[in-house]
């Protein structure tokens, strides 16, 4: 396998999330009456870092976290050879009349956000809802949506394949490019 | 959300076809749509383009009411048959019945018949994604796996554990659909009823027989408890319901003398005062409204795997 390009090592990698934490403070305060929800799977990374990122430097806010499955919401179902296997929902709090933020790793063609405000409004009916994506793939949108919070933005053509990994999961923090999806061990 | 496994069987005939690993694919999928269930709304686009038709040749209420609930969930369209309504008793023949409603665009078919292999039937002459919902004394696919999901969401992992399967083991597809997931799960399983209404060749399955049900309460951590099927009973194997409430039905009292924590288990319609008395079937001890509402996941887990693509 040829080795992806890594387009944000892990020190700049830091400093986005440390600056997403720091605009979502600015908007949201101390998070009263705000949801933040990760999106299965990878978005829930994120969202995990980010969430444990906030506690740090919030230690006496109260923040209600979640994380959203959206598989039976995909509009892909049949284009895939197998059924897309799901990974957990837990929303515990109410979604009612809170202010949510949708959390995903890459915004790429806008199809898993518009499956994510589908599946949203099976639990309520939210005050707000943003969007915030480490990876905004900008000229690669299928659909009219738009982050409100964005890491980097990446432009590239559609074949390639972003991958955001992890410490935890992966071994390092990092973003990497492919030129084409099949190379990638996901 | 990835993709992932996938079901080794394009149809759902009995648990005799399905692996292991396809049965821990069903319970997985499974917990992911009993969370839908519990959401304000209970419903999910998945299927909204496959169209299901439930034929029903025989009577049912649970079943037929947790397919249909599990395929509205999924947000399929729906048709339902009953024979007793129909071209059927005009004398049309099964292949026949069921080519008319395919030609109609219809995906999948749930069957409940009272012939043995009519699902198999199916599966080799039309095209159609077939759902074993019961075939006469055969099997019971989704009975079994709500019924083994149920107890492991009861006790856990079940390598290992005991589990009696208690009456009417002969006219049973419940008793047969559920040794042979069990044992595809590990459990050790034991029949246990009067001589009669137990095979001789049960124990080619690999299960023990007892005819002492104190004995096998006292050996099991669950018991599931078969309705005694008077209806397909064409004589008398009992004196009377009397009498087999007296041998084999369980009250409060049995329980209570064994000291045992045995869990009670009922696929219904329960003979109140037969296999099992209202005390214990309402008590803290029964997980039978929970294999209910375990039905209608396992059902839509069975169906959205199975959906064609």
């Amino acid at each position: 396998m040829e080795d992806g390009r890594v387009i944000l090592s892990s020190k700049p990698f830091q400093m986005v999330l440390d600056r997403l934490c720091y605009a979502l403070i600015e908007n949201y305060n101390d998070f009263q009456g705000t949801y933040l929800i990760g999106i299965q799977p990878r978005g829930v990374l994120l969202a995990d870092r980010l969430v444990a990122r906030l506690k740090d430097i919030l230690p006496d806010s109260t923040l209600q976290y979640g994380q959203l499955d959206i598989t039976f919401y995909r509009d892909d179902f049949r284009k895939h050879g197998k059924p897309l296997e799901a990974s957990k929902t837990n929303l515990e709090f109410a979604i009612e009349d809170q202010r949510v933020i949708l959390i995903d790793d890459v915004l790429y063609t806008g199809r898993t956000i518009q499956a994510a405000m589908t599946a949203l409004g099976d639990f309520g009916r939210p005050s707000t809802v943003e969007l915030l994506a480490l990876v905004d793939r900008r000229f690669n949108r299928h659909l009219p949506i738009k982050a409100n919070y964005t890491g980097i933005q990446v432009d590239a053509v559609d074949e390639a394949y972003v991958k955001v990994s992890w410490a935890d999961q992966d071994g390092d923090d990092k973003i990497l490019i492919f030129p084409q999806k099949h190379e990638v061990q996901v | 959300m990835s993709e992932g496994r996938k079901l080794s069987q394009p149809h759902l005939l009995g648990i005799r076809d399905l692996t292991t690993e396809d049965i821990r694919l069903i319970f997985d999928t499974a917990v992911q749509f009993k969370e839908v269930l519990n959401r304000p709304i209970k419903k999910v686009p998945s299927l909204r383009d496959t169209t299901i038709v439930n034929l029903f040749f025989e009577n049912s209420t649970r079943t037929r009411i947790s397919f249909e609930l599990a395929e509205k969930r999924l947000s399929a369209d729906i048709v339902n048959f009953s024979a007793s309504a129909s071209s059927v008793s005009k004398g049309e023949t099964l292949i026949d019945t069921v080519n008319n409603i395919l030609s109609m665009k219809v995906d999948m078919v749930v069957m409940r018949h009272p012939a043995p292999g009519a699902p198999e039937l199916l599966a080799r002459k039309i095209s159609a994604t077939i759902i074993n919902a019961g075939d006469g004394t055969h099997e019971h696919p989704t009975q079994a796996l709500l019924d083994a999901f149920s107890m492991e969401e009861k006790i856990g992992d079940l390598r290992g554990r005991h589990v009696a399967i208690v009456g009417d083991i002969l006219h049973s597809r419940v008793a047969l659909s559920n040794i042979l997931c069990l044992k595809k799960l590990g459990a050790h399983v034991r029949v246990c009823g009067p001589p009669t209404l137990i095979p001789k060749w049960i124990s080619s399955l690999g299960v023990e027989v007892s005819y002492d049900i104190r004995d096998t309460l006292k050996w099991a951590d669950i018991a599931n408890i078969l309705r005694i099927q008077l209806e397909r009973q064409d004589l008398r194997y009992f004196p009377s319901t009397r009498e087999y409430a007296l041998y084999f039905g369980i009250d409060r009292a049995m329980l209570e003398e064994l000291g045992q924590d045995v869990i009670i288990m009922h696929p219904g319609p329960i003979n109140r005062g037969v296999e099992l008395t209202s005390d214990v079937a309402d008590s803290s001890q029964s997980i039978i409204l929970q294999q209910v509402e375990n039905g209608v996941a396992i059902r839509m887990a069975v169906l959205y795997l199975l959906a064609p693509r």
